[in-house]
């Protein structure tokens, strides 16, 4: 077929790619070939505007069993165990249809998982809105906390962690990026690859319907007021096949007549089959005839573009199929045998014996296009990174900002999400939701992991190279307040249209930033999700690159979580602070404001407190530690204190360099990086004093646990003054308020 | 002793029952697929939580037709004790082995948090190794924990002294801020007009160590282990299953 103009629009490819599937295939191609080009080429799957810059992130390290490149990565966390873990986007479906896309993102990351033969144990999630008092932003939050609730929650995997944040920019564009983690036996990991000439190739789970076709380009473009038109293309998620998938598929794997097994996600059967043959080196000949159908009358192109979830495509070893189907069948799932894998390294499409598609599957992958795409340095950039204090008026008083930070969403308990998700189940989680970085134990170990999931936006937006290392120092900081010492890291990074030069620079320097800070804390990446064309109208996201953070605790009984735990136990403050208001939720809470420079980071420093981290909560030192972030020093202390009883009293210096009318709101809310507040028993202060000395790490004895409010008192002068109790309750019912009181009124 | 949990193909929890039974309390344990015929000999019998079979219709209305179910019965029958733990539960209310029906909670929402539930009597064998009036701190996690029966029904029960947890403050008092799903009369667990048959929403399974929050919930399997070991709950039962 000639492709017109408007056919090729239709499939998201530009004039030139079309030249070049020509010269590929050497012909025409047929509209099925089309359509798995498209797909296969969009950026959702080809990573066309960003692989090269991947390309320079570090992936290797002496734990890393897997790196980029598979369904998902590995790292080695003792005991010939492999933790298994990756994040992914659901971004673009969890706008269109909140519930399901968020749902069926959940569903996606979770088969990634199982296929490489891990049990997944973990769920976390990163997630983006707009500002909560919009009723359709309550509608699409609403809408995806029930939606990971409801796919999570019936499988069985806990979701014990995540970080939620609100802006503008995302209120017709929410960000859903949904982490998960499994345990295999480190030398039993299972790979997405198709090989050995005349092995059968199976298809299991879900029957094929009209759902989802065109997700993946779906996903690489951006939306505009017509985007609710596209509904059709979110895929409806089924948590009950996918468990009965999970199962079976990991009783499979216990056999060794398994090749190959890899998911049918986005772009479906074609990204399966070729993909599959690609890593292989081989040729998958299949016959749409054979594959399983929910409608009747679908055309090839139909069914090999169909994103219908819960469905897996595996490569069984030749004489072994009945022991296969066996197992499929117990768990009443219908494997069926719809090809071969073949010597001549081609994707080779029937219908009914007829070929409607054959294409090398290199041209699919590996020769995908690849662009270096135009940058430039945004413009609004020299004009947002000027901050001046002494322009803003004199600020409200601290106690007042104090509340208003506690009540903002961002920074406000998440009971109101996490009590929705089974947190629980597995029996696993020692670390629950709200508690700092969630902690799961590995059974039949002495060890466990910690999980976080970390990003800050605004930083990004201002500083893309040093908001994206902030990024990783948070997540890894994160875990290691828990006892966990970093150990490898996955990266979601959501930013607008590649076609854009400045929203390219931002992801270029983004990536750069990454890198730079992965280096200097020892933390290799081994694997992530790019989603991009995150705009609506033109209007950018803020640039938004999730870390994803795994650490290792050696000892599980050493675990502490975020809050104090003894009346009477001295506060010290790790890491110190300077007037770094830049980005802060203080600037954007009180005057709406996003604007000067992130917080400085001092990688070597950071690197040097997170093993004083370790170390000082693996030898029990340690008994409490939560790290300063949003809402700074003043609001880490307050979470301190909540949900244990105890308040506290501190004295701290002021930090240097604010306009003298901005002091003690820069020292209580700045967001200074490298800083954690920790609790010891007050006769071993020393010893952390002495252990962190000698790191180079700045240590302050700052007050004490105990009473019932929270005093925080700035060179002697008391600042804040607070009812632990009142302070909570704002906390606590914030976001509960957004629902509750309008539910009241309806 | 020998629990036997059986698998449903959406249970969840059946590994955590699995492991509190066997790990924790250091007896014997089997997994029993749901369409396998036999009880391969067990002296205590757990349905697990979970979402039996996706759950799409009424949570449990399917997994009473599974050919393991007869068996359960049978057992039942012959007073071997049977607990049934949050899905485990609305299936033995769908198999009419206990009275009653489960609605959505009261929030239409999914929850997951610790609870108090009080013990309300010890002559069963889930609850023997208590004290009477004994509060556990157990969590539940459920969306359809909203116990409902027809008032006559409640009185009777309530008369039989059947209701065996009610969810309470942490003084132990039956208010409606301490009902977290909206149950008739606070209740979270009961028992047949046996006693041997058990269920309820909260885990006691998930709550057996103070790792993961608390161990409120070894009670309820140690009283199993107690009552059978003790000849409390008949032999009869178990050479039935045998």
């Amino acid at each position: 077929m000639t492709a017109t103009d408007e056919v090729l629009q239709r499939h998201g490819l530009t004039r030139e790619e079309y030249q070049r599937i020509l010269e590929m295939l050497g012909r025409e191609p047929t509209i099925t070939e089309l359509g798995i080009f498209s797909v296969m080429w969009s950026e959702h799957c080809s990573y066309k505007s960003s692989r090269v810059h991947l390309k320079t992130l570090p992936t290797t390290g002496k734990r890393v069993l897997q790196g980029p490149g598979e369904n998902a990565g590995a790292v080695d966390i003792g005991d010939g165990l492999a933790a298994v873990f990756k994040i992914e986007s659901h971004n673009h479906p969890s706008f269109i249809e909140p519930y399901q896309g968020a749902a069926t993102g959940v569903g996606g990351i979770i088969r990634d998982i199982f296929t490489m033969g891990a049990r997944p144990i973990a769920l976390l999630n990163s997630l983006r809105f707009g500002p909560l008092d919009d009723p359709i932003v309550r509608r699409t939050f609403a809408g995806v906390v029930a939606g990971i609730a409801g796919y999570g929650n019936s499988i069985g995997i806990p979701t014990v962690g995540g970080e939620i944040a609100f802006d503008e920019s995302y209120t017709g564009n929410p960000l859903v990026n949904v982490f998960c983690l499994g345990i295999s036996k480190a030398d039993e990991i299972i790979k997405g690859v198709a090989s050995g000439s005349g092995n059968a190739v199976y298809y299991v789970g879900a029957k094929t319907g009209r759902d989802g076709i065109h997700g993946a380009t779906m996903a690489s473009a951006e939306f505009d007021e017509k985007s609710a038109e596209k509904r059709p293309a979110v895929q409806v998620g089924d948590p009950f096949m996918e468990k009965l998938l999970l199962e079976a598929c990991l009783e499979v794997m216990q056999t060794d007549a398994l090749v190959g097994i890899q998911d049918m996600g986005a772009a479906g059967l074609t990204c399966s089959t070729c993909e599959m043959g690609s890593r292989g080196g081989a040729g998958v000949e299949i016959d749409v005839a054979m594959v399983p159908q929910r409608e009747s009358g679908m055309t090839p192109y139909e069914i090999m573009l169909s994103e219908s979830q819960e469905r897996m495509l595996l490569v069984v070893k030749r004489g072994r199929e009945a022991e296969v189907e066996r197992i499929f069948d117990k768990w009443d799932l219908h494997a069926v045998h719809i090809g071969e894998v073949t010597a001549d390294g081609r994707m080779r499409v029937k219908d009914h014996g007829a070929v409607v598609a054959d294409i090398p599957t290199q041209a699919l992958t590996d020769e995908a296009p690849l662009y270096k795409r135009p940058m430039a340095q945004p413009a609004y950039l020299a004009d947002a990174q000027q901050l001046s204090l002494a322009s803003l008026g004199a600020p409200p008083p601290a106690s007042t900002v104090f509340r208003q930070l506690l009540a903002s969403p961002g920074i406000a308990s998440k009971r109101w999400v996490y009590r929705q998700y089974d947190h629980m189940v597995r029996t696993n989680t020692l670390v629950v939701p709200g508690m700092g970085a969630g902690v799961v134990r590995i059974k039949e170990t002495r060890r466990a992991l910690a999980l976080s999931v970390d990003g800050n936006g605004r930083f990004v937006y201002l500083d893309p190279f040093l908001g994206a290392q902030l990024a990783v120092a948070e997540a890894a900081r994160n875990v290691a307040c828990a006892g966990g010492l970093p150990i490898g890291a996955t990266n979601c990074l959501n930013f607008g249209n590649p076609e854009r030069p400045e929203i390219m620079w931002q992801f270029a320097r983004a990536v750069e930033g990454i890198g730079a800070a992965c280096r200097a804390l020892d933390i290799p990446i081994t694997g992530g999700n790019v989603s991009l064309y995150n705009e609506t109208d033109g209007k950018a996201i803020l640039p938004t690159p999730v870390l994803g953070v795994v650490g290792l605790i050696e000892d599980a009984s050493t675990v502490i979580r975020r809050t104090f735990r003894n009346d009477g136990d001295a506060v010290m403050l790790l890491g110190d602070g300077a007037e770094e208001l830049g980005g802060s939720e203080y600037l954007k809470v009180v005057h709406g404001l996003v604007k000067g420079l992130p917080p400085k980071l001092d990688l070597a420093r950071e690197a040097a407190l997170q093993r004083v981290l370790v170390k000082g909560v693996a030898t029990g030192l340690i008994r409490s530690a939560h790290d300063c972030a949003e809402g700074g020093f003043g609001v880490t202390l307050a979470e301190s204190c909540f949900d244990t009883g105890l308040g506290a009293v501190v004295d701290v210096p002021a930090v240097e360099g604010a306009v003298a009318s901005f002091a003690d709101i820069a020292t209580l809310f700045g967001e200074s990086a490298s800083r954690v507040v920790v609790s010891v028993d007050s006769a071993r202060t020393a010893e952390l004093e002495a252990l962190a000395t000698e790191s180079d790490v700045p240590v302050d004895v700052i007050g004490r646990v105990g009473g019932s409010r929270i005093r925080i008192a700035i060179d002697g002068r008391e600042v804040i003054d607070e009812p632990l109790a009142d302070a909570e309750r704002v906390w606590a019912g914030a976001i509960d308020h957004y629902f509750e009181s309008r539910r009241a009124i309806a | 002793m020998k629990f036997a949990v059986v698998v449903f193909p959406g249970s969840n929890c059946d590994h955590d029952a699995y492991h509190a039974a066997k790990h924790v309390l250091g007896q014997d344990a089997v997994f029993v697929w749901h369409k396998e015929t036999s009880l391969q000999g067990a002296d205590a019998i757990i349905l697990p939580g979970g979402f039996a079979h996706g759950d799409y219709l009424r949570t449990g209305a399917i997994a009473r037709f599974s050919p393991i179910m007869p068996e359960v019965k049978r057992f039942a029958d012959a007073r071997g004790p049977v607990l049934g733990i949050c899905n485990g539960f609305q299936v033995l209310l769908e198999a009419g082995l206990l009275p009653g029906a489960m609605l959505r909670n009261r929030s239409v929402k999914f929850q997951c948090e610790h609870v108090i539930v009080k013990v309300e009597h010890t002559d069963t064998p889930f609850t023997s190794a208590c004290r009477p009036g004994q509060l556990l701190r157990i969590p539940i996690a459920h969306g359809e924990g909203n116990y409902y029966a027809e008032p006559a029904v409640v009185e009777r029960l309530e008369k039989n002294r059947q209701v065996i947890f009610r969810y309470t403050t942490s003084e132990g008092a039956v208010t409606p801020e301490a009902n977290p799903n909206g149950s008739v009369n606070n209740i979270a667990g009961l028992c047949s007009e046996n006693r041997n048959v058990v269920g309820l929403m909260p885990h006691p399974e998930r709550a057996c160590e103070l790792a993961v929050g608390s161990a409120d919930g070894l009670a309820v399997l140690v009283s199993a282990v107690k009552s059978v070991t003790e000849g409390i709950f008949p032999a009869k039962a178990v050479a039935v299953a045998r």
